[in-house]
């Protein structure tokens, strides 16, 4: 079989050189067509800075942009200010007004995904539903570490969507929930900030045997007098789970784009920590065809010591993309039939 | 994620009532003036208070308990804004310990965001009049 899976970047990955002003947005799409990763996923309130107020001739300017480097928008990345006011929460009545609002503007984008983050009510969205089925847009709820595919609350996300009926309203995977090993760039900057050897090796080692956090934690904490350091370092536990890669098949039908979040890639274009091989080949065996995007966060776990080079780790990571696709389609092809 | 950016080098300045400098937003998105829940200033150690204190992402000063309600401002992803501080005498020129504290109300996350940084940055003398 030929896999169909896409390759995408968000702009979310060059925050580091963007923030620094040495990156336009039109040097990250031209950065991401080099590498043939043709699909672009924004965050509207970091990339446009007028935002919310964003004219026909912004869009017009944006949709050039995209046809100037042969690339497309893939997905808009929502927020919902629920404490925008200091003295109380939005109202529903509020909360679906902004989501509308969104929506309005993914539309107008020619954007058919919007990422919802994660922590947006399911019955919020269901009120939206009919927003999205009229403007034609999926909204994803962001699958987010802590929480993972099975968890509880993402499961009423998908409750809601089995009741309507609709295609307009599932799930947006973001990798960090496949976090397999601890990542080196957590460790190194641990150590930097004192954090010792011995510590740090208990901790690992915790990980490695999958052991709960609140344990690793207690013991870093209390029994080993951790220092601040350490402590936190045994605190990244409680948000990185390992769920199980076996499982994303299952829930294909519900999502239609994936962030591909990643902290670093080594030289030889391998993630030292998420579980890709193991998710990828279920991808390709379930016949999924839609993005893999691009997300590169280890910009805050090394700009202390060496120059971020962002391009250059999303690079890494779609020669990664492009291994394993292709690996997973020699083990399918190579299973027998039947 | 951005903490050792946000104060920007070399923008310390005096003012006609006291001092000002550039600042980022410690976030890598921009936010709703409503949602900056403090702005802690220190100069050399001596802690700033609230009221002394004024922000402009380039629509005009605004003070820290008028942002509150300010939901029709932004600061910008990546956009310097500055922030004035009142004082009563010149702090002089040569080199200051500034340290600044953004606390953000981020909806999201169960707890405010802080983004925080300190950098010793030098005064150039006041123009000559």
């Amino acid at each position: 079989m030929t896999s169909t899976i896409k390759r995408g970047v968000s702009l979310y990955s060059f925050q580091e050189e963007m923030f620094l002003g040495q990156m336009s947005v039109d040097d990250c799409v031209a950065f991401a067509a080099s590498i043939g990763a043709k699909g672009i996923e924004i965050l509207p309130e970091q990339n446009i800075p007028n935002f919310p107020d964003i004219s026909d001739r912004d869009i017009a300017q944006w949709q050039e942009m995209m046809a100037r480097h042969g690339t497309h928008l893939t997905c808009y990345d929502m927020f919902l200010d629920t404490k925008v006011r200091k003295d109380r929460l939005m109202s529903d009545d509020e909360q679906v007004a902004s989501i509308r609002r969104d929506l309005i503007l993914c539309n107008r984008f020619g954007i058919r995904n919007m990422r919802v983050l994660v922590f947006v009510r399911p019955d919020i969205l269901e009120r939206c539903v009919p927003y999205a089925e009229e403007l034609d847009v999926h909204m994803g709820v962001e699958v987010h570490a802590p929480w993972h595919m099975e968890h509880v609350w993402i499961l009423r996300t998908v409750e809601v969507a089995d009741r309507l009926g609709t295609k307009h309203l599932g799930l947006l995977p973001d990798m960090g929930i496949f976090m397999k090993n601890y990542p080196p760039v957590f460790r190194d900057r641990f150590i930097r900030q004192g954090a010792r050897p011995e510590v740090v090796q208990f901790i690992l080692d915790q990980h490695a045997q999958k052991i709960m956090a609140e344990y690793t934690i207690y013991e870093v904490a209390v029994k080993m007098k951790g220092n601040k350091a350490e402590v936190a370092m045994a605190e990244t536990l409680r948000h990185h789970p390992y769920a199980n890669p076996r499982r994303i098949r299952d829930f294909i039908p519900y999502f239609r784009h994936i962030q591909a979040k990643f902290y670093e890639m080594d030289a030889d274009c391998t993630d030292p920590t998420h579980a890709y091989e193991e998710v990828i080949y279920e991808l390709v065996a379930g016949g999924w065809d839609g993005y893999l995007s691009s997300e590169y966060e280890g910009n805050r776990w090394v700009q202390d010591v060496q120059p971020v080079d962002s391009r250059e780790q999303v690079r890494r990571q779609h020669v990664m993309f492009d291994r394993l696709i292709a690996k997973a389609q020699a083990r399918i092809a190579a299973q027998p039939a039947g | 994620m951005f903490d050792k950016y946000i104060l920007v080098d070399g923008s310390l300045r005096e003012t006609a009532d006291g001092f000002a400098f550039d600042a980022m937003l410690g976030y890598y998105r921009g936010l709703g003036l409503s949602m900056i829940e403090d702005l802690v200033v220190s100069i050399d150690g001596d802690p700033v208070s609230r009221d002394a204190i004024s922000f402009d992402e380039g629509k005009g000063p605004i003070a820290l308990d008028d942002m509150e309600q300010a939901y029709d401002r932004r600061w910008p992803f990546g956009n310097k804004a500055t922030i004035a501080v009142k004082r009563p005498e010149a702090l002089g020129a040569g080199d200051h310990r500034l340290s600044l504290k953004e606390v953000l109300r981020i909806s999201y996350l169960p707890f405010p965001l802080v983004a925080e940084d300190s950098k010793m940055l030098t005064l150039a003398p006041m123009a000559a009049a």
